[in-house]
């Protein structure tokens, strides 16, 4: 069955019914309520967790609460990253849970200061998107050379100077185990098992504990062959990979099968489906004919459709910055919450020293709006006031056809800021998206318009060539 | 002495006990065997009695024997089919024709048409049919004057911008658009105010050069629009080009009225709400067949709000084939609207590239996600962009099996 809303009171009847507000919550109930929305874990209850009465009540939450997918975790000595754990298949029945990691590769024929180099990348991959940072997360490590010893030196170095999670990719057994042998505090992700080596490598999973990728590209039946033996010989963390076909044999066999297991995990509580995907952009490096930037430039598109259609970790190549800029921005919107706007409160911000003849800015609440005006204004070193109306989150461009960007909006911020006792001028430099409202505006405010650039990079240009009350009034009057 | 004896014994006996009962199984998984060596202790036979369980005897015997096969309790492969999830979708995609030519009564040189889906898009391993039974398509944008446009896109239309035919000439000979979807921007009264009976002379020469079916948009101002297209029905009529668009701003008593017994379609435009969505497509159906509706739920870049886009776009699609009747009209993307998002033509710091190529890859990336969601008419600009797009379709509309042997050991490969 799809994914349904759990009730808090079904939650709530379960839970100690104390009230003794050890997770930080008011009551159970509250506790209860966010539980169901994902907003908290059951973890926080400490009596549940640790008292031998309730082990029962927790059994039974931890059940009714239950991710569709499996949530497994990878972890380097210092960080952990978390794949899977979705409830939903769509994002709007609920929201998405833990983003898709990105893994760079590093083979073990490379030279070091090419594996320092790729390092390098992945740890200062940073790009700041709405006040947030944007990075990559985790670097895979394939064995080319095949040679146990080898591989082993070259986990081992990464492993030395990095501290993000590993990877550990190889078809054989005996350099999986070398490899294994340099990370005892480590949690990797073995990569994979196989139908020819299913026996050594999950004994590898069994032994150590840790998580394991079954491999079988183009032959779903046997993926599934492979995922029900491991999990039934006692493996618990397994991931899958139908195989990342790009171009065109095999782009839509991959898209379907990625969207069928999900379907199956969601729909069907099919446990073999709902293990996490895998997804490997990377191999367009081997099916796309031409030139490297052809290669990435695939690689990249093949990420943002396996993002969209459900892989919960994406192995890349690329070195390029380009490449990925796309995928996490993406990622980032694909993991919002879909329940709540990324907004800002409306209402006037302060930016720089402004007077009383300095310039008054209008723009929505939409977080990125807001947060891309505010840089533009800052770098150009102006001081003004810029009201915030409420477009409920909606950037300018969609808010104005939408009827979200409302002069009676602005004029309430006006109103209970009391701008007007701030600046002398009564001037209103609004979005030039927002040009034809230029009436209305005036109209309900009281307030002169003046239509700004399409753009706000060109506010500190514009501030410096247009703005002068005085002259202004000379204009419009006073 | 004796009672010593007798304590150490009984202590030693316990301790072995404990050690075979509990122990042994830990013990024996750790080392495969094991033994005890006791220092100045003497330990009788006869006196040491240990029950050892049977099934513990069983795995003292078996387990090395299992450690030399696999380690794990299970030996062979569990034979296991994936089975295609049972999927129930009632709902259908009205079907949509675009454009009209000689033998259907208009002067295009070919025609589209466009929804007709029982499915969402890639949801069956086998057979596309019920998935994509009509490929999506890809209408170039033109406007009717030059206006700022990035720098990527402008180096392909530069010396044709003032001419909205030769754009339009450029976008169907050079690079093979199927659509095109003609803006009338200057009709704007807060930009040139052109008169609508000038603006329609444009859309008279556009069809003149070229012969693919169009769309004609108008400025986003409802009064003047609604005035334009008025006109445009009037002289376009039997050729089944699409109106861009028609939303809840207008008197829609009036220019659906109007337009109800020409033959354009219209696209109607809701931003972002499918409550809107509904709306608009209910007042539509009290004076268009649905046959004549495409509806646009707004889309917007990556980065730039097309979580919302994305998300009310399947939203819509998923409804519809549940079976709401008021969402089953097919959906137009303007993709095109990827630009507005920086990274697609901002120069940036040289670690993020070129920004010929972070444009294109903007707008074809957000393309993708609107294909996958379920859109089936495509408003775009970069060539490239558009190419690759179709290229994707072609890849999507066909099954072609996939070969294993084709990235099997991409793990041990040198990938340059």
């Amino acid at each position: 069955m799809p994914w349904k809303a759990i009730s808090p009171i079904e939650v709530y009847k379960i839970l100690p019914r104390t009230n003794c507000k050890e997770c930080g919550e008011e009551n159970c109930m509250a506790f209860a309520v966010k539980l169901v929305n994902m907003e908290t874990k059951i973890e926080k209850c400490t009596p549940i967790i640790k008292e031998d009465k309730y082990k029962k009540a927790l059994e039974k939450l931890t059940e009714l609460l239950s991710p569709q997918v499996r949530e497994i975790e990878i972890r380097s000595p210092k960080k952990t990253i978390k794949i899977g754990g979705e409830y939903v298949m769509h994002r709007h029945e609920l929201t998405y849970i833990n983003p898709a990691p990105i893994a760079i590769d590093i083979d073990d024929n490379m030279s070091k200061d090419e594996i320092v180099k790729r390092i390098d990348f992945v740890e200062h991959f940073e790009y700041e998107y709405i006040g947030r940072k944007l990075n990559l997360d985790l670097l895979a490590i394939r064995s080319v050379s095949n040679d146990p010893n080898k591989f082993k030196e070259v986990v081992k170095f990464v492993s030395e100077n990095t501290s993000l999670p590993l990877i550990l990719c190889t078809f054989n057994p005996k350099v999986m185990e070398a490899g294994l042998s340099v990370l005892p505090d480590s949690r990797p992700l073995l990569y994979a098992a196989t139908k020819d080596n299913w026996r050594e490598m999950g004994e590898l999973a069994l032994k150590n504990d840790l998580p394991i990728v079954v491999y079988s590209p183009g032959d779903i039946d046997t993926l599934m062959t492979l995922a029900n033996t491991l999990s039934k010989a006692g493996i618990s963390d397994i991931a899958l990979d139908p195989g990342t076909f790009v171009g065109p044999n095999g782009l839509r066999y991959t898209l379907s099968t990625f969207t069928m297991l999900r379907w199956k995990a969601c729909n069907e509580d099919d446990k073999l489906a709902g293990y996490p995907l895998i997804g490997t952009p990377i191999t367009a490096w081997k099916m796309i004919e031409g030139e490297k930037d052809q290669k990435m430039w695939w690689e990249t598109l093949m990420a943002v459709m396996l993002l969209t259609r459900y892989s919960n970790l994406l192995i890349m190549h690329s070195l390029e910055g380009w490449s990925y800029l796309p995928v996490v921005m993406w990622r980032f919107n694909l993991y919002t919450d879909p329940r709540r706007p990324v907004a800002v409160d409306p209402g006037v911000r302060t930016i720089g020293d402004p007077k009383e003849d300095s310039p008054v800015m209008v723009t929505g609440n939409y977080a990125l709006t807001y947060s891309l005006v505010g840089m533009d204004i800052q770098s150009g070193k102006v001081d003004c006031y810029l009201v915030i109306t409420d477009t409920e989150g909606i950037a300018v461009e969609c808010a104005v056809p939408g009827r979200k960007f409302l002069p009676e909006g602005i004029a309430e911020v006006l109103k209970t800021s009391k701008l007007d006792e701030k600046v002398k001028h009564r001037y209103l430099i609004i979005p030039g998206k927002a040009a034809r409202l230029s009436g209305d505006i005036e109209d309900v405010t009281g307030w002169k318009v003046i239509v700004g650039p399409q753009d706000s990079k060109d506010i500190p240009k514009f501030v410096s060539e247009k703005w002068d009350p005085k002259k202004l009034s000379e204009i419009y009057g006073n | 002495m004796e009672k010593d004896k007798e304590k150490i014994k009984n202590k030693l006996m316990n301790d072995l006990a404990n050690l075979l009962g509990n122990k042994l199984l830990e013990v024996l998984e750790k080392h495969g065997e094991f033994e005890i060596v006791l220092e100045d202790a003497v330990i009788e036979v006869d006196e040491l009695r240990i029950l050892i369980q049977p099934s513990l005897l069983r795995r003292m015997v078996e387990v090395p024997a299992v450690e030399e096969a696999v380690g794990m309790a299970v030996t062979e492969l569990i034979e296991t089919k994936f089975a295609e999830p049972e999927m129930k979708w009632d709902g259908k995609i009205v079907e949509v024709n675009m454009g009209a030519t000689p033998s259907e009564g208009g002067t295009r040189d070919r025609s589209f048409t466009i929804g007709g889906e029982t499915m969402p898009p890639i949801y069956r391993l086998l057979g596309v049919e019920e998935a994509m039974p009509h490929r999506p398509v890809i209408a170039m944008d033109v406007f009717d004057m030059r206006i700022p446009l990035p720098k990527s896109i402008k180096l392909h239309f530069d010396e044709v911008m003032d001419d909205p035919a030769e754009w339009a000439k450029r976008c169907v000979n050079k690079y093979h658009a199927e659509m095109i979807n003609l803006h009338l921007i200057s009709t704007d009264p807060y930009i040139k105010d052109t008169p609508a009976n000038e603006a329609i002379k444009v859309v008279e020469d556009v069809m003149q050069a070229v012969k693919v079916p169009i769309t004609v948009g108008g400025s986003g101002n409802p009064e003047k629009d609604q005035e334009l297209f008025i006109k445009i029905s009037d002289i376009v009529d039997g050729e089944k080009v699409l109106l861009n668009s028609l939303n809840l701003d207008m008197k829609l008593e009036d220019i659906a009225e109007y337009i109800r017994n020409k033959d354009c379609i219209v696209i109607a435009f809701t931003p972002m709400d499918l409550d809107k969505a509904r709306e608009l497509n209910r007042k539509l159906f009290d004076y268009l067949p649905r046959e004549r509706i495409i509806m646009d739920t707004n889309t917007a870049g990556i980065g730039y709000g097309l979580d919302y886009g994305f998300s009310v776009m399947e939203r819509a699609r998923l409804a519809a084939l549940m079976g709401d009747k008021e969402l089953q009209q097919p959906i137009a993307a303007g993709v095109t609207n990827a630009w507005a998002a920086r990274e697609a033509w901002l120069k940036m710091d040289v670690f993020w590239g070129p920004r010929e190529i972070r444009g294109p890859l903007w707008e074809t990336s957000t393309a993708l996600i609107n294909l996958l969601a379920g859109a089936d008419y495509f408003m775009m600009m970069h060539p490239f962009s558009i190419e690759t797009l179709n290229k994707i379709i072609d890849y999507l509309m066909r099954f072609s099996p996939p070969d294993p042997g084709a990235i099997m050991d991409w793990v041990g490969s040198e990938l340059g």
